[in-house]
């Protein structure tokens, strides 16, 4: 295949199919064994400082922040992260020097609430690098190349554009049309974290609403940490086969956390906590609010329950899930 | 136009009226984030209650209970027919199912190519902005695609994008079949608070369709950093009625995060 075009982006998380193999082989168990942890261990365990991460869901949708919160309080470094949507957990890790290179496909901002204030200004003053532009799709497919064990995957997006040239992929001539094709790389992120709204001791999960990209994300990663929000029993999982989107042999690590999505939305159980996300855009327009807001909400607590106490506990758990019912209004604190 | 028309409407709830009056019933729409949820909303209010719309992150043909603030919250597929994936949606509009794609932009040039992710140097931004998400994707794949462009000037409306995040119609006709990007496709409209366009079939320039009602025509021409096409004949873009901005302010978007209040 002739080659027409190679993109001027980072390649990062690429192996060889063989080598992957090799390391699923020898590090992804096939036996059924309790793998329940706290937060705190499975970040100890599993991410290393420089690794390349991937969060789950999108956007504030689904997002295991309750491993955001513990990355920052475990104070890891130099990570790279998938900028897949990344969102809120990105501007975190941006904002508190966990995260230093970013592959975007959107980041740094806030959809309708706004641009992201804490890790803009990372980007613009160079602490935080952007190594390559790809689109959503595209990096759903560097997944989707990953999980299906390949070394890259044809698409018809990002050609002539600078997403596509400032990405990592190459463009060549199709041998079968003859017209030139995008080849996208597979991606095996070092480690991925993603929440579900049920799993059982072994990490057999069930997810309610949209799946994004977790079905490819969580099939590709060579760790998976699952934060839930609740354990269900294995006999749960095998009344109903069907509704399994993650199998137990892709996960490392199962920690059980109700409300672990939260200030982020989880599809038919809480609503995003708006007046959180608010103060979090209010503070982090400077590297002082960033220190103070991780200093209240991360270091000054001791854990992530001690955490959603400080968000306002109970009764703020509660309008959030009336709010995911639509029976009570919506608040947009963060309007201007 | 705001001085003309202040009382009645403001300019994001006109922007909203005129995407909505271009989708049509029975059609599928991949809509972006902000305004373009709005415009789909309202058309499924109206006139197109039967729109199949459709989120990137797997939500495909909700009935909208309220405004969502991300394209990826449960509302996007209440009372829908799939809560899908990414990979099903975008693969489903890469395989042509999708008719009118339909995107917001921070800079445009003529040939409808967008920029969303830096202004200045993409080494050393000036202003980073948050990338493509799925607007390359959408502007590749779909048949027709709508860019909403709020505040046309010359800062925005430019003669070369900072950063061609999006493919228009890249540099001219036949550039996009080149590049091997499906055939038939490209974009369609583009609607700022001045006026509607569209592209010239020849040259594949932006070419005037509508001005917004009020706007004179060295008013688009001052606000744009290129040479838009001014055909001899064009028309005056309609207002929406009092009941479609009764629906936008009262059902749509009652606490005005996106039109305003």
């Amino acid at each position: 295949m002739e080659v027409l075009h190679e993109g001027l982006g980072e390649l990062v998380g690429w192996h060889d199919p063989d080598e992957n193999r090799e390391f699923v082989l020898h590090n992804k168990s096939r036996a059924l064994k309790d793998k329940t942890m706290t937060a705190s261990e499975a970040v100890a365990s599993f991410v290393k400082n420089g690794d390349f991460i991937a969060s789950g869901g999108f956007g504030h949708i689904r997002v295991s922040m309750n491993i955001i919160y513990e990355i920052i309080r475990q104070r890891k470094r130099n990570l790279t992260m998938a900028g897949k949507t990344a969102v809120h957990d990105l501007d975190l890790l941006v904002g508190n020097g966990c995260v230093n290179k970013v592959e975007v496909a959107y980041s740094f901002g806030h959809e309708v609430r706004g641009l992201s204030p804490a890790s803009r200004r990372m980007v613009e003053s160079g602490r935080c690098k952007v190594i390559g532009e790809i689109s959503n799709a595209g990096y759903q497919w560097r997944f989707l190349a990953g999980m299906m064990g390949l070394p890259f995957i044809p698409s018809r997006n990002l050609l002539g554009t600078d997403t596509g040239k400032y990405s990592a992929c190459k463009v060549v001539t199709d041998p079968f049309s003859g017209k030139p094709i995008n080849l996208i790389p597979a991606a095996y992120p070092d480690v991925a974290f993603i929440h579900v709204h049920r799993c059982d001791i072994y990490g057999n999960c069930q997810i309610d609403g949209i799946m994004v990209e977790d079905f490819e994300l969580a099939r590709c990663a060579r760790k998976l940490i699952i934060t839930t929000e609740e354990i269900i029993d294995n006999e749960e999982i095998r009344r109903e086969p069907w509704h399994t989107a993650i199998p137990f042999y892709v996960v490392d690590g199962v920690v059980e956390q109700p409300f672990g999505s939260h200030p982020c939305e989880l599809h038919g159980k809480y609503f995003f906590d708006e007046e959180h996300i608010a103060e979090w855009l209010s503070l982090s327009k400077t590297d002082e609010g960033v220190q103070a807001y991780a200093e209240k909400y991360i270091f000054g607590v001791n854990d992530f329950p001690d955490y959603l106490e400080l968000c306002g506990g109970i009764r703020k758990m509660e309008f959030l899930v009336k709010r995911e019912a639509m029976r009570v209004p919506l608040v947009t604190p963060w309007r201007k | 136009m705001e001085n003309n028309t202040a009382a009645k409407y403001n300019m994001r709830e006109f922007l909203a009226f005129t995407g909505a009056k271009l989708l049509e019933d029975g059609k599928s729409v991949f809509v972006g984030t902000g305004l373009p949820m709005i415009a789909g909303m309202l058309a499924q209010k109206t006139h197109a209650p039967h729109l199949l719309i459709i989120f990137e992150a797997g939500g495909v043909g909700p009935i909208l209970p309220e405004l969502p603030i991300s394209v990826g919250q449960a509302t996007t597929c209440y009372r829908g027919i799939a809560a899908t994936s990414m990979h099903d949606v975008m693969s489903a509009c890469q395989a042509g199912y999708i008719d009118y794609g339909f995107l917001g932009g921070a800079q445009v040039d003529m040939y409808g190519n967008i920029n969303t992710t830096c202004i200045g140097d993409h080494a050393k931004p000036k202003t980073r902005l948050p990338g493509s998400g799925g607007a390359n994707d959408i502007a590749s794949f779909a048949h027709k695609t709508v860019i909403i462009a709020g505040g046309q000037s010359k800062r925005t409306f430019v003669s070369k994008v900072d950063f061609l995040t999006t493919p228009g119609y890249l540099s001219g006709p036949g550039a996009r079949e080149k590049a091997g990007l499906p055939g038939n496709t490209g974009p369609y409209r583009v609607i700022t608070q001045l006026a509607l366009y569209g592209f010239d079939d020849k040259t594949r320039g932006m070419k005037l369709i509508s001005l917004h009602p009020g706007v004179s025509l060295e008013e688009v021409k001052d606000n744009s950093g290129f040479d838009i096409i001014i055909p001899e004949k064009y028309s005056v873009s309609p207002a929406p009625s009092d009941r479609e901005l009764e629906i936008l302010r009262k059902d749509i978007d009652p606490t005005g995060m996106l039109i305003g209040k």
